[in-house]
């Protein structure tokens, strides 16, 4: 009598590479699905822009114009809106992103690490319309009233910077928006900070504080010197979201299309034209005008988030040395 | 005595430094408190048995968000139900199979900048893509939209997860001549499920309060409607339009909605933490 041996047949062995080819095919389909769709964005919205940019040409990213009526459009007030609200939210929150950064990695206690950490990382789990309901009926009537006259009252009459201050104190505009952006990019900027801070070698920290240098003192002249293609990655991470974040400004932003050099005055961003308009509006141009904006913006955000991500990549690259 | 002068000086600026990066953390921590004690203030006061079992009401008449409530969670639902599995298979092929290959830099890169480009635009494209040919607004037009959303967090959480799997595991597997699917699949997945069912939560997270891509897919409905093929009601859109509107009651309601969302989203985020402490800590 013989012992059947399990012996694995030649067709079981067939199958089985069948099915790991199918396996690998199958991930690697939806790995390519992943391209397909961000090549679908791009075309899709350059389709569907291409009326407007074929009426308006070039001038439609200089034009102040925004006529439903006549049919003129110009993307220059939505474009301007989006980089003023970005750049105040970079000024506020770049330096308390990274005021976080430095706490959490050089000053807090140990034990309580975790809780602060993720307590401002929660920032980021709430939503943009959370932001935009709290900025409408709590910030706005709070700048209104305090922040804004005394704006006024101490640079509105200086000769520079008046011009940025001027007007009545509104509580809605780019300022209200901006100040909203920059809580909003607190968590990503911070969390990126804390993150490469975290990659400095003990060594060179334990020797700055070996010849006598101060916690401020190791964190200029050795932290951020050494982990600054990181930061200004986690940086350009946080102007991503600020230049494409919706419904935060659409509340506040009080949707003007128009170009004031004050920052109290309304005005509008690209993505708060199109969250208003974008289902009333009725003609084809004025659609595909929208739609312009649009591809506009994901441009911008596109060459953003790509720099962000390749300056990261580099770091990771050095810390792996 | 110079030296001494010195001393103190880069003394006193150090405290100033540690000092505001104390209140920087302070400030950052307070809006969060801010924000949910206002949500907590306004949002209490509309939370009733009515909130839950009546439809948006007209103007000056008594209501709730059932209806905004049904569609928010069976468009989350099904967007999770398609999202999941082609971010699980993609993470899946850049975390097994990626080593080598040309493609898999591209996926992962793309992917990140999916993950921060703006969700207005993903509206725009499924607008484009599936409302214009069918010729409405709907609620699968809303959940393809959020699916598209849950894709590259989902695909992003399952790498770094299977990444964590010890390469051990897998060569035991694979001597005892299991097929690789079958060692993915059976054993590799299983190490890694806490960690991915996270990832799935978080993106959960991330589409239950997005708003911006279904102004243009689902719209809104003022009734009930379990009609996939038609506008359907869903939270942010309805807290989008009570905020805004000049009616105390519809701004109530709006306040309740916030805080119903706000909620849940922080209490799946801090759930998913814990997954992960969890499961990090029981190897």
């Amino acid at each position: 009598m013989t012992i059947a041996l399990p012996l694995i047949s030649r067709r079981r062995l067939d199958r089985q590479r069948l099915q790991d080819a199918a396996f690998r095919g199958a991930t690697r389909l939806f790995a390519v699905g992943v391209l397909v769709l961000l090549g679908g964005i791009v075309v899709t919205l350059a389709f569907s822009a291409a009326p407007a940019f074929e009426r308006f040409g070039w001038g439609f990213l200089t034009s102040a114009a925004w006529n439903p009526v006549k049919d003129d459009f110009g993307a220059l007030p939505a474009i301007y809106g989006t980089l003023v609200t970005s750049a105040i939210a970079m000024l506020i929150g770049i330096p308390v992103a990274l005021g976080i950064a430095v706490f959490l990695t050089e000053l807090c206690p140990p034990p309580l690490r975790r809780p602060i950490g993720t307590l401002v990382e929660l920032l980021a789990a709430i939503p943009s319309i959370i932001y935009g309901i709290w900025g409408l009926f709590v910030l706005a009537p709070f700048l209104q009233l305090t922040v804004e006259p005394l704006l006024i009252d101490t640079f509105g009459q200086l000769p520079i910077f008046g011009p940025l201050f001027d007007g009545p104190p509104l509580g809605l505009g780019m300022l209200t928006g901006g100040i909203i952006l920059g809580v909003m990019v607190l968590p990503f900027i911070s969390a990126v900070a804390r993150d490469v801070f975290l990659t400095v070698p003990p060594m060179l920290r334990e020797s700055a504080y070996g010849v006598g240098a101060t916690t401020s003192e190791v964190v200029n002249n050795i932290v951020l010197p050494y982990t600054r293609t990181g930061v200004i990655g986690g940086v350009m991470l946080g102007l991503g979201r600020a230049l494409g974040e919706t419904m935060a400004v659409t509340f506040v932003i009080g949707n003007a299309h128009h170009i004031r050099l004050s920052l109290l005055a309304p005005g509008t961003t690209i993505s708060a034209t199109l969250a208003n308009e974008f289902t009333e509006a009725l003609s084809k141009l004025y659609v595909s005008s929208l739609f312009a904006l649009g591809f506009i913006l994901f441009v911008i955000t596109f060459i953003v988030l790509a720099a962000a991500k390749l300056m990261l990549l580099r770091l990771e690259q050095q810390a792996a040395k | 005595m110079r030296a001494a002068g010195l001393y103190a000086r880069r003394r006193a600026g150090d405290h100033v430094y540690l000092a505001l990066s104390m209140a920087a953390t302070v400030a950052g921590l307070l809006v969060l408190f801010l924000i949910l004690w206002t949500l907590v203030a306004n949002g209490l006061a509309a939370l009733s048995t009515g909130f839950f079992t009546e439809m948006t009401p007209a103007p000056g008449s008594t209501g709730g968000l059932a209806n905004a409530i049904y569609g928010s969670v069976v468009m989350t639902v099904v967007a999770t139900l398609v999202g999941t599995p082609v971010g699980v298979l993609t993470g899946t092929y850049l975390a097994e199979f990626g080593a080598g290959s040309r493609i898999a830099p591209v996926v992962r890169f793309v992917n990140d900048i999916l993950l921060s480009a703006p969700s207005i635009i993903i509206g725009l494209f499924v607008y484009e893509l599936m409302v214009v040919p069918m010729g409405n607004f709907s609620a699968w037009a809303g959940a393809a939209a959020l699916a598209i959303i849950v894709v590259p967090v989902v695909v992003r959480t399952t790498e770094d997860m299977l990444r964590l799997v010890p390469g051990g595991l897998r060569e035991a597997a694979i001597a005892l001549g299991t097929p690789q699917w079958k060692v993915i699949v059976s054993v590799i997945y299983r190490a890694a499920i806490q960690g991915m069912l996270t990832g799935v939560m978080l993106a959960v997270a991330r589409i239950a309060g997005e708003t911006a891509p279904l102004l243009f897919t689902a719209l809104n409905n003022q009734f009930w409607s379990a009609n996939m093929n038609a506008p359907m009601a869903n939270l942010p859109v309805v807290i989008f339009q009570f905020a805004l509107s000049p009616y105390a009651d519809w701004q109530k309601l709006a306040w309740g909605g916030a805080l119903l969302i706000t909620v849940t989203i922080l209490l799946l985020n801090i759930l998913a933490r814990f997954l992960v402490s969890w499961s990090n800590r029981s190897p």
